[in-house]
This record gives C-alpha cells, structure tokens and sequence, in this order.
C-alpha cells in the first residue's frame, strides 16, 4: 500500500482530530479531507493493494477497477459538497459520524473480499444511524432504533451468506457470483437487497431518512443505497429477478410519493424509485446497462443530494415538514427555489440536466433488450418523478398557500453547497462525455438526438398538463401511510402483548401449579423440620442463648455509661487494630 | 434574475401569462414531435407521433388516482398518530 492513498482511511482515520478542532481551523480541516479524497480517487490505478491472510482466508483490502473508481469519484465529489453543507454545525458529532460513514463506503466499494465488505458495510450502518439519532426528539430516536435494528438484522443474514458462500466456493474473494445460485449467494443478495431499499425491504429507508438531522439526511440520501447498488453491479449483473424487482420499486415509490405529506419523507419515496431504474440495468446486466446503472447512479447522487438540501433548508429556516403546512416560501428564497429546480429537473430527465443522460441510457439498455413492458414500466416512473418532485413537492412547498410562515434564505455554506450540487447536474447534462468517459464499459449511446430530446419534453410537460388538470386531487393529507415497516412497528407490539398477556398466563398457571401441587409438599416438609428445629436445634440454641446472657450479664457491670470511656475504649481498639494490622498482618 | 423568473412562476399577476405560455409549449412540443426524424423505432409506438404526450398524461393520471384509491380504499392512509 505505498503507491495508494486509501481514501477510506483518509476519511475514518481523518474522524480523529475533529472534536480536538475548532472554528475556522476545524472548517478547513473538514474541507481538506474530502479534497485530499478526491485527488486521491483521481490519481489512483487501477489494481490490486494491501492482499493478506487472516484466518487462512485471502484477504484483499484494495481491488481498484473502473467500477469501483466511478463510484469512488461521486461519493468523494458528494462528501465534500455534504461537508460544506454541514459546516455551520457548531458540533464536532455529526462531522465525525459522517467520515466514519463516508470511509465505510468508499471501503464498500474497494473491498476486495467479503469480509472486508461485511467490516466497512456494518461501519456505515452505525455511523449512519448516529445521523438519525442526533436529530434527538422520541421520534428519531425510536426511527434510529428501528433504523439500526433493521440493518443489523441484515448484517447478520450478508454475514451468513458470505460463510455459506466462503465455506462452499473456497474463496471469500469479492466478485461476480457465477457458479450457480446457492443459498449463500441468495443470503448475500437479500443483504445487498435490504440495503438497495428494495421492497418489501425498503421500509427502514422512508422511515429513518425524514428523521434524520437537515445535513445527516443529504449524507445519508447518497451512500447507504449507492454502495448496495456498486455490490449488485460487482456480484450480480444479469440476474434475471433484479429486473423486476428493480421495476416493480421504481413504481412502488412514485406510487407512495403521491401519498406523502412529509417532503423528505416523498424525496426518501423517489430514492427507493430510481434506485429501481439502477437495479433495473444491473439485472438486464448487458454492457449498455451496467453503463447505465452505474451513470445514473452518479448522477442520482447529485441531484438526490440537492434535492435533500433544499428540502433540508426549508426545514432549518421554518422548522415545518408536512407540506400542508409549508407554502408560499417562493418570495423570501427565491435562490433556495431555483437551485431545488435544477435538482428537480435533473430527477425528471429534462435535456440538459444530468438525469436526461443517464436515466435514458438505462432504458434504452432495456428496449434493446427486448423488454418493452420495462420500458413502458420505467418511462411511467419517469412521468410520476416529474409529477412529485418537479411539480407537486415544489407547488406545495414554496408556492401554493401562502401560510405567512417567516422564511430568509439559509445560511450562506448551504446555499454554496446546494451551488456546487447544481452546477454539477447541468454540466453532466451538458457535456455527458467526462463521465461516459469514466463508466466500466465503452459507450455506445448518444443522448441528443431530436426524438430522444421531443418524447421527453412530451412526456414531461403533459404530466404537467395533468397535474394542472387535477391539482386538486393532489392536495397533501395530513396522514402518514402503510408501509412494510408496519409488520415489524406492530409485530412488535404484538411481541409485547405475547410478553404480557400469554406469557403472564403461562406464568401464573405454573405458580396455580406450585400452589395446588408443591405447597402441600413444602408444607409437609416445612412440619418436619420444625420438629427437628424444636427437638434438635432448639436445645442447642438455648444453651448458647443462655451463655450469652450470662455473658451479657458481665458485660452490663462493665459499662459505666460515660462517653469519655467508650471514646478512650475505641481509640484504644483503633491503636491495637493498626498495630495488628501492621505488625501481626505483615 | 433569479427572484424575476421565481416571481413570475409564483405571483397572481402573471397567472394568464403563465398560463398562455405554458399551452404555447404544450404545442410547440407536439408539433416538433411530428418533424423529428425517428430512423431508430424499435417498437410500434415509437412510430407514433405524439406517443410521449399521451402516454405521459395518462401516466400522470393513472398513477395520482389509482394511488389515492390504495391510499383511501386500500387503506394505506392513515392518521398521523397510527404508530402512536
């Protein structure tokens, strides 16, 4: 590990001197660490670091390829725009959970063996949980619980996959999983899958997300999902279940976003959706595919991150989440609302944005596929982003009533950030080449052409058309909805009911048991052994009372009832308990 | 610049305007639809002009109403105190 800088122990051996940091000091050094990541991903080569035994398993801590650079390249990008976000955070906490969980997935994402994997994955599953929980509030705390329950309970299934898989193949090396599907593999793709957000694993992602503090949420909208997406690329391209899992949630979450009320709960609904659109390509798992997830998984990270932000900046400035209590935010933040719009236009696809580059790409991956109900599933997921995140999430947010809500534009590092996030989503759409140039497989794909560019602008501005026609049925509720966190949320109040309403019983029929059966027993024997105790012992314990007595007799002529004594008599016991203690002891 | 153009999308006064424009679009979209070359059809609507803008509306519709009725008759809406 000479000639390579891991950028993963930049970031978690970097968390150490944070909380000895202050003021300006410690902003500086927060920028200087992703930045040192970044040049550290830019100049890496491709190969093989750090290959070692441990417990007679070869162990590889490094593989480096144009897979893992691609997503090495965005997550470093992403945790210096997080970090700018978040640098007005007068605590040191929160800076270091998000190193910690940054150096997880870039450790993801260069593992080259499962366990290495398995020790950075359980690595952002903790630091990402203290994201939620610094939120503080009984709401939070009780999501970051649910949260890390969830995820620990899926670290265990990987974990057991990986063995299975270990144990069985002779190899814990990380990489495609070819020879035939054995329950390891399927073990080690239900933890990929949970961590994906695929449903009905996608519950602890809606449910934690919105909970979290305004700057652990943009953290956490890019890196859980993204690594699990870069695990299902590396270990299974072209797995036929993917593609439909992967179309199914890409409609599950617009389906619930127009449900939502809580706005990042709605953008938490969209990540679950576009995720599908990547695990959607990885399944297809053709060249122009992979190509795709993984672009538009780049560009995803982006403007999901902008997204975030702005929603995070109404948040911080208004305190309010539910947006049928926001509105008519447009006139004290106009930035805020333009630089949401570039994400939001980004997500929707809209030529020149970043998602018009890539999210096509996957679709075109499927119609050359031959699946054209894919495609016909995706392209309506495209028309349902556009109609939340585009159109109701900002209708209601920053324009719609105006509820006299007193408002300014945040703070100037989150407006710096939210710029740095934008420019990024019109430059990807602008000039595609850099990041094609970047993708694991050549790419064959040009983006512009004139009825790529038409069909989108119709399929999105008559979304818009209706959207207008039925605003009204769009109105927010002030509900919260059903998800697949449900059987566990009243699985476990079921637990507790079990705890207290048969397993009392069950309790108090094996006391009835000892009443009726045992007591009859005990008192039986209880009357023995007072004859004994009468007879025996009793005879003994008299004779010793006796004793005493006559001893205590002695004893009441030696007190004189004169304090000076008993103090004289007890220093004289101090003295000789010393000199014992010092003398006799030793 | 920025406040001007966010000021135009949100302020009463320029609800025809906005209005206006946003048909013109609508038009101006299906119209350019129909004069693009299409030599890459793979399947059979993508033949058809003017496909992306039906299909769009009805994606949009179908998926606000059949939500609201797994919302409302499904029952996966319910009060905010649910969990509580």
């Amino acid at each position: 590990m000479i000639d390579f800088a891991h950028p993963a122990l930049l970031f978690i051996l970097g968390t150490l001197p944070i909380p000895f940091l202050t003021g300006s000091i410690r902003k500086v050094y927060l920028l200087l660490i992703p930045a040192l990541a970044i040049l550290a991903v830019v100049t890496v080569q491709p190969g093989s670091y750090g290959a070692a035994h441990f417990l007679g398993q070869e162990i590889l801590i490094a593989k480096v390829d144009k897979l893992s650079i691609v997503f090495a390249t965005v997550f470093t990008i992403m945790a210096l725009i997080g970090t700018v976000y978040a640098l007005h955070l007068p605590r040191p906490g929160q800076h270091v959970a998000a190193f910690a969980y940054v150096g997880g997935a870039l450790g993801v994402v260069f593992a080259g063996d499962y366990l290495t994997l398995y020790l950075f994955w359980e690595t952002m599953a903790f630091a990402s949980a203290y994201l939620v929980f610094a939120q503080g509030g009984r709401r939070a705390i009780n999501a970051g619980f649910r949260y890390i329950m969830v995820h620990v309970t899926g670290g265990v299934v990987l974990l057991g996959g990986i063995i299975l898989h270990g144990t069985s193949t002779g190899s814990l090396l990380f990489g495609p999983i070819e020879a035939g599907m054995g329950a390891g593999a399927y073990l080690i793709l239900a933890g990929f899958l949970l961590n994906a957000a695929v449903p009905p694993l996608n519950a602890w992602l809606t449910d934690a997300y919105p909970e979290a503090t305004v700057t652990g949420a943009v953290f956490m909208s890019a890196f859980t999902t993204k690594t699990a997406v870069y695990v299902l690329a590396r270990a299974f391209p072209g797995t036929e279940l993917l593609v439909w899992l992967g179309t199914a949630m890409a409609l599950y979450g617009v389906i619930y976003a127009v449900l939502e009320n809580d706005c990042r709960r709605l953008l938490a609904y969209h990540i679950v959706s576009q995720v599908g659109y990547m695990v959607a390509g990885i399944g297809i798992g053709t060249d122009m595919a992979v190509n795709g997830a993984t672009s538009h998984a780049f560009a995803h990270i982006l403007y999901k991150a902008l997204l975030f932000m702005g929603a995070g900046a109404v948040i911080y400035v208004t305190g309010q989440r539910k947006l049928t209590e926001l509105g008519g935010l447009y006139k004290n933040m106009p930035l805020t609302v333009a630089l949401y719009m570039v994400g939001a236009f980004a997500i929707s696809a809209f030529p020149f944005f970043s998602g018009f580059v890539t999210k096509s790409m996957v679709i075109a991956a499927a119609g050359q596929d031959h699946r054209a109900l894919v495609v016909l599933a995706l392209t309506m997921a495209s028309s349902g982003t556009f109609l939340h995140t585009g159109l109701k999430l900002p209708y209601y947010m920053f324009f719609g009533t105006d509820r006299k809500l007193q408002a300014r534009e945040p703070p100037r590092n989150m407006l710096v950030a939210m710029g740095m996030a934008a420019v990024l989503c019109v430059a990807i759409g602008v000039f595609p080449q850099p990041l094609y140039a970047l993708l694991p497989y050549q790419v064959d794909f040009e983006p512009y052409t004139g009825s790529h560019v038409t069909e989108s602008l119709g399929l999105l501005m008559f979304t818009a058309f209706g959207f207008v026609l039925f605003l009204k049925a769009l109105d927010p509720e002030k509900t919260i909805s059903l998800d697949t966190d449900w059987f566990y949320r009243k699985g476990a109040r079921l637990f507790m009911w079990f705890a207290e309403k048969p397993l009392a019983r069950y309790e108090k029929a094996v006391s009835d048991v000892s009443e009726t059966a045992a007591l009859p027993f005990l008192y039986g024997a209880a009357r023995a052994g007072l004859r004994i105790d009468l007879i025996g012992v009793d005879a003994i314990v008299n004779g010793v009372a006796q004793t005493i007595l006559r001893g205590g007799g002695t004893l009441r002529r030696l007190q004189t009832g004169v304090v000076t004594h008993y103090a004289l008599a007890m220093i004289v016991g101090v003295i000789v308990a010393t000199i014992v203690f010092a003398v006799a002891w030793r | 610049m920025i406040k001007r153009v966010v000021d135009f999308f949100g302020d009463e006064e320029y609800a025809n305007q906005r209005r206006r424009l946003f048909y013109l679009v609508l038009v101006l979209i299906v119209i350019a639809d129909f004069l693009v070359p299409r030599e890459h059809a793979v399947y059979l609507w993508d033949r058809l002009p003017g496909w992306s803008a039906v299909y769009g509306f009805l994606s949009c519709v179908l998926l606000i109403f059949v939500s609201k009725f797994l919302g409302h008759q499904g029952g996966l809406m319910r009060r905010e105190d649910y969990y509580d």
